[in-house]
C-alpha cells in the first residue's frame, strides 16, 4: 500500500443540475509530482477549488493525512497544509516580499511595545522570509516591494509562502504560462527539491513537454469524469492526448498549400528604445511569418508597435507598397491590420458584453444606420462567425466571460476578422487553449492564409512556429538574429539564434 | 457550469430592485391611504424629475467607468444662466432655454476634455469643476438670487399639460431618449465597451476619448435640463441651488444596478432607483417621519441595494 497523503473518493459536484465533477477518484502519493490533465472545461478547476475549500462537494470524501477534509474552508485547508499557486498570481504589489509571504499571519509575529499590543515586527518576518528564500535557493531580498519583481520571481515568493505555511501539498495551476525557459528550469529545480523533502505537487499545465519532464504520475479528466491515472513512463504524447480528447489527433498541424501572393506588409528598420532595433521583414498575401524568440525578445513589442498600441522611435511601415503612419489601433485597422493579442483578458474582449457585442466591436461601421445600430446585419455577421469559427456558445447573447478560453480566443479572432484586415497578427494564439481548440485554431489560420490573408504569428512554442510558418524571423533581445525559410528551419537552429 | 449558478443570482440582483420597489408601493398603498392617489403620485413624479434627469446623465458616465461630481454645480450654473435671460418681456423663451442648455453642454464638454487630455481621474477633475461651477454660479449672479422670471419660463416647472405636470413630461421624454441612446446607438454600445474594458475597447479601434467626451457632454446637457426645471419651479435662479444633488443622482444610478466599476447599468434601473428614493421620502413625509430619519433610511437603502447587487455579480 503506497503512502498516500491525499485520497479522494467518488467526488461529485453539480451546478444547477449540470455535473461539473462526476465520481472523481484521485490518489496523491507523498513526495510525487502528479499532473492533472484535461481540456478546458474538463473539471480541473472545480476539482482544485474543492480541494482548497473554495467549494463544497455534493458527495464523496476527501481524506488528507488520514482525516476527512469535509466542510473545510480555505483557511482550514491552508492550515492543514494544502496551498495553491494560482495562474494569476495573487499578491499585493505595494507590500514587500516578506509582508506578502506572511500576509494574514502577522499575528504570530506581533510584539508588544510598552503598553501598545499588536505592533508589527517587520524585522522578524524579514528574517524568517530570508531564511525560507535561502532554503529555496532563491536570490530575492525580503524587503523589496513585490511590484519590482518579475512574474517568475513572484511565483517563487508564492512558493515560499506555501513553504512557510508548512504546505504538504502544493497545487500549481499553469505555473509556466508567463515565465521564460530559463525560469522554468529554476522552477523545476525547486519542484524537485520540494519533492525530495516529501512535499507533493499537483501540477496543472497544458504544455505536454513539461508534463513529461516533471511529473511522476498523470491523471486525466474529461467532461467532469475521471478517465484514468497512469505513471508518466507508461504514456507518450499521443496516448496522453488520446486520453484527454477521447480520440487520436493524427496530425497536429494541418498541411498548408496557400499560394503566396503580393507583398502586404513591409517593415524597415523598426526601432523602439530599450525594446527592439533594426527590425525588417516582409509579409505577403497567403504567407505565415512566424516571430520566434524567448520571453522578452521583443516579439509582442514589435506587434504592438505595428498595430499602433505603442509608439515606435524609428522605422517605416508600408502596406501594399504605400508608406503609412500608424499611431493608434484605429489607424491600423483602417490600414487593414488586425491584432489578436496574447493578453486576451486585458486587450482582447469585454467580459461583461455578449458574444455578439464583442464580435462586432471593431466593425460597427458596417452595422450602422446613422447613429443607430443595425441589429439585423449585426446578428447576421455574428451568426456567420459563430458558424465559421465554430464558437461554442449557448447563443450570441451569452456573456464572453462565461466562455472557455478557446472560445474566448475565437471570439477575439472573429472580432478582428470582421474588421476585414489584409494582415492579421496572432500573438500566442493558442495560449491557455485546450488541445482540441488548438487544432481548430491551426486549421483556421491555414484557411485564412489560403484565402489570401497575410499572417504574422508569434509563439513561444517552437513546434507551433515550425509547424505553421512559411518563414521564421528569430529575435533575441530586441534584435533580429535570423530569418529562416520553412525548409532550413529546425528547433536547434531557432534556439541557437534565439539565445545569441 | 458555474455561470448557470451566477446567472440565477444575477437575476435576483437584477430584479431585486424592481421587486423591492413593487413591494414598497403595495405596502404603502395599503398602509397610507393618501399614498395611492393621483395627486400624490403626480407630486412624487414632479419631485423625482430633477434627480432622475441628473441620474440619467451620471448613469452614462458611470457605465464608462467614470464619475461626475459636478452635477449639482452644473444645476446652479445653468439655472442662473437661464434665469438671467428669463426676465419678463426681454427675450423669447428659446433664449433662456438655449443659454441654459448651452452652458451645461460647455461645462460637460470641459469636464470631458480635461478628463481625456490630462488623464487625471474623473473623480478629481469633477471634484475640481464642482467647486469651479459653484464659484461661476456666484459670479454670474453676483451672489444674489436671480428672480422676476417670465410666466412662460416658470410654466416649465409648475405648469400642467392635460393635467400632467410639465416636469413629468420632460422626465418621460428624457428617459426614452436616454434609453434609445444607450441601447440602440453605436455610441451606447461603445460606452459599455469603454467601461467594460478600456484597453480592449481602444484595441478594437474605438476612439475612447471621443466616447468619454460625449458622455460628459450629455451629462452636462441633462444637468442643464435639471437646472432649468429647478429654476422654473422655484421661480428663481439660485446660485446655491443643487448642492448635494450629485450624490442623490449617483445613489439613484447605483440603487438601479449601475456598477461603479463600469460596464453595466440600465436607464430603467436608474429610473426605478430615482423613483424608489422619491417614494421613500414621500412616504416618510406622509408618515410624519422627520427628515433627519429620512436621511438615515436613505443611506441604509443605498448600501442595501449594492449588497444585493454585489451578491449577484460575484464571480
Amino acid at each position: 500500500m503506497p503512502d498516500f497523503i491525499l485520497t479522494v473518493n467518488q467526488l461529485s459536484k453539480s451546478f444547477s443540475g449540470i455535473k461539473a465533477l462526476d465520481n472523481i477518484s484521485f490518489n496523491l502519493r507523498r513526495g510525487e509530482v502528479h499532473a492533472l490533465m484535461g481540456e478546458n472545461g474538463a473539471g480541473k478547476s472545480t476539482f482544485m477549488k474543492i480541494l482548497i475549500g473554495l467549494l463544497t462537494p455534493d458527495s464523496g470524501e476527501i481524506v488528507f493525512e488520514g482525516k476527512n477534509l469535509h466542510d473545510s474552508n480555505v483557511g482550514d485547508t491552508l492550515k492543514k497544509g494544502i496551498s495553491m499557486i494560482h495562474q494569476e498570481i495573487l499578491i499585493v504589489p505595494e507590500l514587500t516580499v516578506a509582508q506578502n509571504i506572511f500576509l494574514g499571519r502577522e499575528k504570530a509575529f506581533g510584539v508588544k511595545r510598552g503598553w501598545i499590543p499588536g505592533l508589527l515586527d517587520d524585522s522578524a518576518i524579514n528574517e524568517k522570509s530570508a531564511q525560507i528564500l535561502q532554503q529555496l535557493g532563491v536570490d530575492i531580498s525580503p524587503d523589496i516591494k513585490m511590484k519590482h519583481l518579475s512574474v517568475a520571481q513572484m511565483q517563487m515568493v508564492e512558493i515560499a509562502k506555501a513553504i512557510s505555511n508548512e504546505a504538504k501539498v502544493i497545487i500549481m495551476d499553469e505555473p509556466t504560462s508567463a515565465i521564460s525557459d530559463k525560469e522554468v528550469e529554476m522552477l523545476f529545480k525547486m519542484i524537485r527539491d520540494l519533492k525530495s523533502k516529501g512535499v507533493s505537487i499537483i501540477y496543472i499545465s497544458h504544455k505536454m513537454d513539461e508534463i513529461f519532464r516533471i511529473s511522476d504520475t498523470i491523471t486525466v479528466l474529461r467532461d467532469g469524469k475521471y478517465i484514468g491515472t497512469k505513471s508518466a513512463e507508461e504514456l507518450d504524447h499521443n496516448s496522453l492526448i488520446a486520453m484527454m480528447v477521447g480520440r487520436e489527433i493524427g496530425q497536429m498541424f494541418p498541411e498548408g498549400n496557400a499560394s503566396i501572393g503580393e507583398e502586404v506588409l513591409s517593415v524597415e528598420n523598426l526601432g523602439k528604445k530599450g525594446k527592439f532595433a533594426n527590425i525588417s521583414f516582409k509579409v505577403h498575401a497567403g504567407e505565415i511569418v512566424g516571430l520566434a524568440g524567448l520571453m522578452g525578445a521583443g516579439r509582442t513589442e514589435i506587434a504592438r508597435a505595428i498595430f499602433g498600441l505603442d509608439k515606435m522611435d524609428e522605422g517605416m511601415i508600408r502596406i501594399s507598397g504605400e508608406t503609412v503612419q500608424i499611431d493608434s489601433p484605429l489607424k491600423a485597422l483602417k490600414n487593414g491590420i488586425g491584432y489578436v493579442s496574447e493578453d486576451r483578458k486585458g486587450l482582447g474582449f469585454i467580459p461583461r458584453m455578449s458574444v455578439k457585442n464583442n464580435v462586432t466591436l471593431s466593425s460597427m461601421k458596417r452595422h450602422q444606420k446613422g447613429i443607430f445600430i443595425n441589429t439585423k446585419s449585426e446578428e447576421a455577421d455574428t451568426a456567420q462567425m459563430i458558424a465559421d469559427l465554430r464558437i461554442k456558445t449557448s447563443g450570441m447573447d451569452q456573456k464572453v466571460s462565461t466562455l472557455s478560453g478557446g472560445n474566448q480566443q475565437k471570439v477575439v479572432i472573429g472580432k478582428v476578422l470582421l474588421a476585414a484586415p489584409q494582415l492579421i497578427i496572432l500573438d500566442e494564439p493558442t495560449r491557455g487553449v485546450d488541445v482540441g481548440a488548438k487544432f481548430e485554431i491551426y486549421k483556421l489560420i491555414r484557411n485564412l492564409a489560403e484565402n489570401g490573408m497575410a499572417i504574422i504569428m508569434i509563439s513561444s512554442e517552437l513546434p507551433e512556429i515550425l509547424g505553421m510558418s512559411d518563414r521564421i524571423v528569430v529575435l533575441s533581445k530586441g534584435r533580429q538574429t535570423a530569418t529562416l525559410s520553412r525548409q532550413e528551419a529546425t528547433q536547434e537552429l531557432i534556439m541557437r539564434n534565439a539565445v545569441v | 457550469m458555474l455561470s448557470t449558478q451566477n446567472f440565477r443570482f444575477t437575476k435576483v440582483g437584477q430584479y431585486g430592485i424592481y421587486l423591492a420597489f413593487l413591494i414598497l408601493c403595495v405596502v404603502l398603498a395599503f398602509s397610507t391611504p393618501r399614498f395611492f392617489t393621483v395627486s400624490n403620485l403626480l407630486i412624487i413624479g414632479t419631485q423625482v424629475s430633477i434627480n432622475a434627469l441628473l441620474a440619467f446623465g451620471v448613469t452614462f458616465v458611470i457605465i464608462t467607468g467614470g464619475i461626475d461630481l459636478s452635477l449639482g454645480s452644473m444645476v446652479a450654473v445653468t439655472g442662473v444662466v437661464a434665469a438671467t435671460f428669463a426676465h419678463p418681456d426681454t427675450y423669447p423663451l428659446a433664449v433662456p432655454l438655449l443659454a441654459g442648455i448651452g452652458s451645461g453642454l460647455l461645462f460637460g464638454a470641459f469636464n470631458g476634455l480635461v478628463i481625456t487630455k490630462s488623464k487625471v481621474p474623473p473623480f478629481i477633475v469633477t471634484l475640481g469643476t464642482m467647486t469651479i461651477g459653484r464659484g461661476l454660479a456666484l459670479i454670474i449672479s453676483k451672489g444674489r438670487p436671480v428672480s422676476n422670471l417670465s410666466d412662460t419660463f416658470n410654466f416649465i416647472g409648475g405648469g400642467n399639460v392635460f393635467g400632467i405636470p410639465f416636469p413629468i413630461i420632460i422626465l418621460i421624454v428624457a428617459f426614452i431618449v436616454c434609453t434609445v441612446i444607450l441601447n440602440k446607438t453605436v455610441l451606447g454600445r461603445y460606452m459599455y465597451a469603454v467601461g467594460g474594458n478600456e484597453s480592449a475597447a481602444r484595441a478594437s479601434g474605438i476612439r475612447v476619448g471621443n466616447v468619454k467626451m460625449w458622455v460628459y457632454t450629455i451629462c452636462g446637457i441633462l444637468s442643464a435640463m435639471g437646472g432649468i426645471l429647478l429654476t422654473a419651479r422655484i421661480t428663481t435662479g439660485q446660485p446655491n441651488a443643487g448642492a448635494g444633488f450629485e450624490l442623490d443622482a449617483i445613489a439613484a444610478a447605483i440603487i438601479g444596478g449601475t456598477s461603479t466599476s463600469g460596464g453595466t447599468g440600465t436607464m430603467t434601473g436608474t429610473l426605478i432607483g430615482a423613483l424608489l428614493i422619491g417614494v421613500i421620502s414621500n412616504s416618510l413625509d406622509l408618515l410624519n417621519v422627520t427628515s433627519y430619519y429620512q436621511q438615515v433610511v436613505m443611506g441604509v437603502i443605498i448600501i442595501g441595494a449594492v449588497v444585493l447587487d454585489g451578491f449577484g455579480k460575484k464571480d
